[in-house]
């Protein structure tokens, strides 16, 4: 057992303090010790995606970060995307166009969806099919994962879009 | 009693619309509750040692460096558990007449290990690092000996076995024959033969396995991610000796199964069987290597085909000898999945004579049992891919050709020479709309005027049908061909005090969507709003015994459980609306959401108004209604379902690269009446996608020492969302009159009709080079050296290959054999 670190994370904005061995991953930190289990572990070798989330801006995959590395940085997860108890324009696409069927790759697609419409705010389909070649799903042959995050930019065009 | 909002009641008509899930919202927040995210008060985690060797003996098992750490509270092998651990993982075929050699598969290895990652020792410990750490410092020391990796190999003479006792590879031989296939076959104008490999492939749910054993008193809980907690729970009990009611099982949240958790696995049993040694909780979760190296796989048959025919492409004969490599140990139905694709041998075709032969052999890798389609993917693959191969043979368009040799509307239900009954179809009507959506002659044009371009598109069809609904336990049982088990299915149907209704089905989703297409079904015979029903399921404490979700059966028998358990709650509900009414029972109608009575709609009660009678009576009711609104229904069906469809597949091949692209799809599939069509074409997407990825892509490989390759989703390639196109789906809708609810079932369609689709388009791609068949996978450098192969030849007709182990392999067609030669090829 090495010896543990102090860090500093913001999660979904609460700022959590631990000690953590340098080789704990994120997603341990987030699942384990902070309690957020909607960010999930499919492959260990970040080809799945299901573990993505955003740290500092940016959509990562949390299975190939260490906890040390995101001190002193702001994380969201999917459980941070809704606000007020309404669902993040992305979350009500996927809902709407039933792009999920056993929901466990859905937080990773919906953080990976997210990131993509903040770089490309009217993505065409290749677009959103190249953003999500990093994340695996096995239910729905993402035709329907590509139908909502097209739904989520036309719905999200001229509103603000959190996170 | 006051109700201060009383539940909508829109009425009937929810079965057919695409409502929205209701399993949804707790999903897209990352609320769900899946196994892994479980943590339970002083729960230890679990890293279960694995041989590296394919075959060998262990000579000792050194636990100290192990058991020194400091927060391990147990290093654990078979020989420790062997209390806890009462009886082997059971293999429930026993066909009558028929020996399998079967085993005993232990969930942890007692003195030998027979495949790559077999289960040696547990460590158990507070933090999951460190147990991680401590496992490597279990030493066990290994005799090597020899491994059989090639199922054809294992039946040749001098073979090492894998099991001595046994003096053979081979585990058993099944056969079924109609008709005289034999005879048909010498008068046969017209054979082709192929060799055709289905080969190795992994579930792979993007959730690995997770298991959670849990003591309590004398008894203790399992959570696990399981599509058959029921079935576990029977299991589990004699794997552990404890009485069922002292054993419950629960599946929350499910991640996925696709066949690969229709299982009970080693890990289970030895997650209770340690926590009732130490008297905590235990958690075990895969990571994705394990799951490839020892969650189940599937497929795996060589099948040597043999169709003969007539020279206007009449098919009359069909034989197909399968070897089927079972792994080094049986699951619980392993060596049973191959036979399971016989109901639809010969799929939708009017073939007169039929004869298969399985033959299973061990080898020392791990078990294979059912991934989507079990068994009916390779039964259709081989008769999709030979009628294009015939019809190449005899010249004949592959479209017409399918036209000749279809079973008719009129002829249903149609009885095969195999004794099984086809209960509906309309195999024209379903090609007929599929071929609205494609203009095959605009496709030829276009495929002509590409090709001098050098480019290389070419279109595949697939006409499949499958048999769903497992099961009648009557023709799958002891008394049918030897599963010991039944497949009949459960529900129970709940209406409160308030007017809002619970049901439990037997079965256990893993996002097929039974919560909101159940409620569906149940609303329409209650008077309620779907979103008023709540569906409950994968708890072996909440309801009867069922046997879960696997084979397409969830809707054709779950689903119709709980319509009838409905319809049971609605006769009496209408007992006690007349009552309530003063009028006849007989009178009492279900309209608009109301019972009412007949030619008086102003007279009526809502079912609100009912349950609270049916609770709380506010008049005497007549003393043969019984209180309380709850009814059961245990419902085992009189036959299979056998849904079918049409597909259609373009590809453009790369040839340069040998990279294949699927470029678009059209899906023309009939389950019968919709539920909801919005969950139809999900499973249809999806299905097309596993059955793209099996075509194309995914394999699972071991090298020459049975170690296994494709240990990750680095090497094991499932498709991504760059590797298909949007699908383009149809429906046609023919009601089976096997139950009242006229449904197929859809879960597996897609997969079983997609993989001959994509072969079928890259054969017809590559017609101009002369390359006549291929086996699956497709991978580039699959297709770029037949490409070169052909090349090689100088193109032009189809090569002549001798018949043997690597025809079709390696790219170039396996010739015809029999009365004529190959065929001229190309022409269309």
């Amino acid at each position: 057992m090495s010896e543990r670190v102090p860090i500093r994370v913001v999660v979904n904005g609460e700022l959590h303090e631990s000690e953590v061995e340098p080789r704990r991953l994120l997603v341990h930190l987030l699942r384990d010790d902070i309690g957020l289990t909607g960010t999930h572990v499919g492959c260990d070798t970040s080809n799945c995606g299901a573990c993505t989330i955003h740290l500092d801006g940016e959509a990562v995959k949390s299975c190939t970060v260490l906890a040390v590395q995101a001190d002193g940085a702001e994380v969201t997860t999917v459980e941070g995307l809704a606000r007020n108890g309404q669902l993040h324009p992305m979350q009500e696409a996927f809902w709407e166009h039933h792009g999920l069927q056993c929901g466990y790759c859905t937080p990773g697609m919906i953080m990976a969806g997210v990131d993509l419409l903040k770089r490309n705010s009217d993505p065409s389909e290749e677009d959103v099919r190249h953003a999500l070649e990093g994340n695996l799903c096995r239910c729905t042959g993402y035709h329907n994962i590509v139908k909502a995050i097209q739904s989520a930019a036309h719905a999200g065009q001229g509103a603000e879009v959190p996170a | 009693m006051s109700v201060s909002q009383p539940p909508e009641t829109r009425g009937n008509g929810w079965v057919g619309q695409a409502i929205r899930r209701k399993e949804d919202p707790p999903l897209i927040k990352g609320q769900g509750n899946y196994v892994d995210d479980m943590t339970l008060p002083g729960m230890l985690h679990a890293v279960i040692v694995r041989s590296p060797e394919a075959h060998a003996t262990i000579t000792s098992i050194d636990k100290a460096g192990a058991e020194e750490h400091p927060t391990v509270v147990a290093v654990l092998t078979g020989e420790d558990l062997a209390a806890e651990l009462a009886g082997p993982i059971p293999m429930v075929w026993a066909p009558p007449g028929v020996e399998i050699k079967t085993p005993e598969h232990w969930p942890l290895a007692r003195g030998e290990v027979k495949h790559v990652g077999q289960a040696v020792a547990v460590v158990v410990g507070t933090d999951r690092y460190a147990v991680a750490d401590a496992a490597e410092e279990v030493i066990v020391e290994y005799e090597s000996l020899p491994a059989v990796v090639d199922p054809e190999r294992a039946l040749e003479d001098g073979s090492p076995f894998v099991w001595d006792d046994f003096c053979t590879n081979q585990t058993h031989e099944w056969a079924i024959a109609g008709g005289d296939a034999e005879g048909a076959l010498r008068d046969a104008e017209v054979v082709v033969e192929r060799r055709i490999v289905n080969h190795r492939t992994a579930g792979a749910p993007i959730e690995p396995r997770s298991s959670i054993g849990d003591p309590r008193g004398d008894g203790a809980t399992l959570y696990s991610s399981t599509q058959i907690p029921h079935i576990a729970r029977f299991v589990l009990s004699g794997m552990l000796g404890m009485a069922e009611d002292k054993i419950r099982v629960v599946a929350p949240d499910v991640g996925g199964g696709f066949g690969a958790k229709l299982q009970v696995y080693g890990e289970e049993a030895l997650v209770l069987a340690v926590a009732r040694r130490l008297g905590r909780p235990v958690k075990w979760t895969e990571t994705r290597s394990e799951h490839m190296t020892t969650s189940h796989h599937g497929r795996d048959q060589i099948a040597h085909v043999t169709l003969g025919a007539d020279r206007e492409g009449k098919i009359t004969a069909w034989k197909v000898r399968h070897v089927c490599d079972l792994g080094a140990y049986f699951q619980i139905l392993t060596p049973f999945i191959p036979e399971l694709g016989f109901p639809v041998a010969g799929g939708c075709y009017a073939i007169p004579n039929i004869k298969l032969e399985f033959v299973g052999v061990f080898t020392n890798k791990f078990a294979t049992d059912a991934v989507r389609g079990a068994g009916r993917p390779e039964q259709t693959h081989m008769v999709e891919v030979m009628m294009d191969q015939l019809a190449a043979e005899v010249g004949i368009d592959p479209v017409e050709l399918r036209r000749r040799n279809f079973i008719a509307k009129e002829q249903f239900p149609y009885e095969t020479p195999l004794g099984i009954v086809y209960d509906s179809g309309d195999y024209h009507g379903s090609l007929d709309k599929l071929l609205e959506h494609v203009d095959m002659d605009a496709f030829r044009r276009e495929q002509a005027e590409l090709r001098e371009r050098g480019v290389y598109r070419g279109i595949g069809l697939s006409t499949y049908v499958e048999v769903c609904g497992l099961a009648p336990s009557r023709a799958v049982g002891p008394q049918g061909v030897g599963l010991q088990a039944a497949f009949w299915e459960s529900a129970v149907v709940r209406v409160h005090p308030a007017g809002s209704a619970t049901v439990y089905t037997g079965t256990s989703p893993h996002g097929q969507g039974h919560d909101t297409g159940f409620a569906q079904i149940a609303a329409d015979r209650l008077g309620l709003d779907p979103a008023n029903v709540e569906v409950l399921h994968g708890d072996t404490d909440q309801g009867p015994m069922g046997w879960g979700t696997y084979g397409s059966r969830s809707l054709a028998v779950g689903g119709e459980s709980v319509g009838r358990a409905a319809l049971k709650v609605q006769e009496k509900a209408k007992r006690i609306c007349a009552a309530m009414l003063e009028a006849a029972p007989e009178d009492i109608e279900l309209a608009d959401g109301k019972f009412q009575v007949r030619g008086s709609p102003d007279k009526a009660m809502t079912m609100v108004e009912i349950a609270g009678a049916a609770h709380i009576p506010p008049q005497e009711l007549p003393t043969d209604i019984e209180p309380g609104l709850e009814e059961t229904s245990f419902y085992d069906p009189e036959n299979f379902v056998f849904p079918f469809g049409a597909h259609a597949c373009v590809v453009d091949v790369d040839a340069e690269t040998g990279k294949v692209e699927v470029v678009r799809w059209v899906a023309v599939d009939d389950c019968g009446p919709a539920i909801n069509p919005m969950l139809i074409d999900g499973q249809v997407h999806g299905g097309v996608t596993h059955g793209i990825g099996q075509a194309l892509y995914e394999q699972i490989v071991y090298d020459d020492e049975g170690q296994l390759v494709t240990g990750s989703f680095v090497d094991y390639a499932l498709p991504t969302a760059s590797e298909v196109p949007m699908f383009e789906t149809d429906r046609t809708e023919t009601p089976s009159p096997v139950n009242q609810l006229g449904v197929k079932g859809v879960g597996e369609a897609g997969t079983i009709a997609a993989s001959p689709a994509v072969v079928n388009a890259v054969t017809d791609a590559l017609k101009p080079l002369g390359i006549a068949y291929m086996n699956m996978p497709l991978t580039p450098m699959r297709v770029w050296q037949a490409i070169e192969e052909a090349r090689g030849r100088g193109g032009g007709g189809p090569a002549r290959t001798e018949q043997g182990r690597d025809v079709g392999e390696h790219g170039t067609g396996a010739a015809g054999s029999g009365p004529t030669s190959p065929g001229e090829g190309g022409a269309l």
